[in-house]
């Protein structure tokens, strides 16, 4: 299916939640409102889009901007051999996102790291704990006013 | 006087026989697993210089070798093993992350490896070449060789 089809139709039945579309190294970049995540990302993988397969999500910590911190989902259409990109922007105060465990079971872990590491937490989510960082670590490693310094060592150390 | 020379003899016989059946527990966790693995084998075959057994056991190993980058979260999974260990026993440090870190100066890697456990050896490199492996073996048995050794009988201070 033609990408500029795809994006007219999306502009279509989503106008006002659809903030930016960009187009970068020959993907289309989608700006969404938080809301609507799931009923854009449910019409793209349904048929004919069939952006089936959820190939990373991710977060990104614009520290000093109003919404600080940046959802990023990369989907990827098998059938058409196409990327797209989806963005969603977060305050800091209201730190939550709709999860995406139910349409891609990947979503779980992918989900959880970004809880770990910026501390997003996510809407009907079925395990949402920490992965890489132990129980008892405080803090979110990856936001960009974490303490370069900060040490947190699960044994006492010698010395 | 024929008492004292008859230990002394005994330690050096102990020392030389240690050195020399250092039977290790390789505890890898990244690319210094290769070089391990090289220097292990056949190619550069560290057997000859008496490092004979590969123990998959820290019950059985005599030497414990720490190939790889510790993170604060494995932190206690290393101290355990190490407690495990029956003594007498040495802890190499294979490569740069476990000797200090290395590159990875953040929050979630100790470093160095000497901050959970005593080490006897350190060798430097990113991964270390196995040459370097070799050497730093053999002055590990030239440090065995010299240490005063336990023995089972032998009082406890």
């Amino acid at each position: 299916m033609e990408k500029k089809k795809i994006i007219e139709e999306l502009k279509q039945k989503f106008s006002e939640k659809i903030k930016e579309i960009s187009v970068q190294f020959g993907d289309e970049i989608l700006l969404i409102e938080r809301d609507s995540l799931l009923d854009v990302v449910q019409f793209l993988k349904d048929e004919p889009y069939s952006y089936s397969m959820l190939l990373d999500l991710t977060c990104v910590d614009y520290k000093g901007h109003e919404l600080r911190f940046e959802m990023v989902y990369h989907l990827f259409s098998i059938s058409n051999v196409q990327r797209l990109r989806i963005k969603v922007r977060l305050s800091e105060k209201d730190l939550q996102i709709d999860s995406l465990t139910s349409l891609w079971k990947n979503a779980n872990w992918l989900e959880r790291e970004v809880y770990d590491m910026f501390g997003v937490s996510f809407k009907g989510h079925p395990d949402l704990r920490r992965i890489f960082m132990y129980d008892g670590f405080e803090g979110y490693p990856l936001r960009k006013d974490f303490p370069l310094r900060k040490r947190q060592p699960r044994i006492p150390l010698r010395k | 006087m024929a008492g004292s020379f008859i230990t002394t003899r005994f330690n050096y016989i102990l020392g030389w026989a240690r050195k020399y059946s250092l039977f290790h527990y390789p505890y890898i966790t990244a690319c210094c697993g290769m070089e391990y693995m090289s220097t292990a084998a056949s190619h550069f075959d560290w057997d000859r210089f008496g490092t004979g057994w590969t123990r998959f056991s820290p019950r059985q190993s005599d030497m414990l070798v720490v190939c790889g980058t510790i993170s604060h979260k494995l932190a206690p999974v290393l101290r355990t093993v190490y407690d495990q260990m029956t003594e007498p026993k040495w802890v190499m440090a294979f490569g740069t992350c476990t000797v200090s870190g290395g590159i990875y100066d953040n929050y979630a890697v100790v470093q160095g490896i000497d901050r959970i456990i005593p080490v006897d050896i350190y060798i430097p490199g990113c991964p270390p070449r196995p040459e370097t492996v070799l050497d730093g073996l053999i002055k590990l048995q030239e440090k065995i060789q010299k240490q005063e050794q336990e023995w089972r009988w032998k009082k406890r201070k």
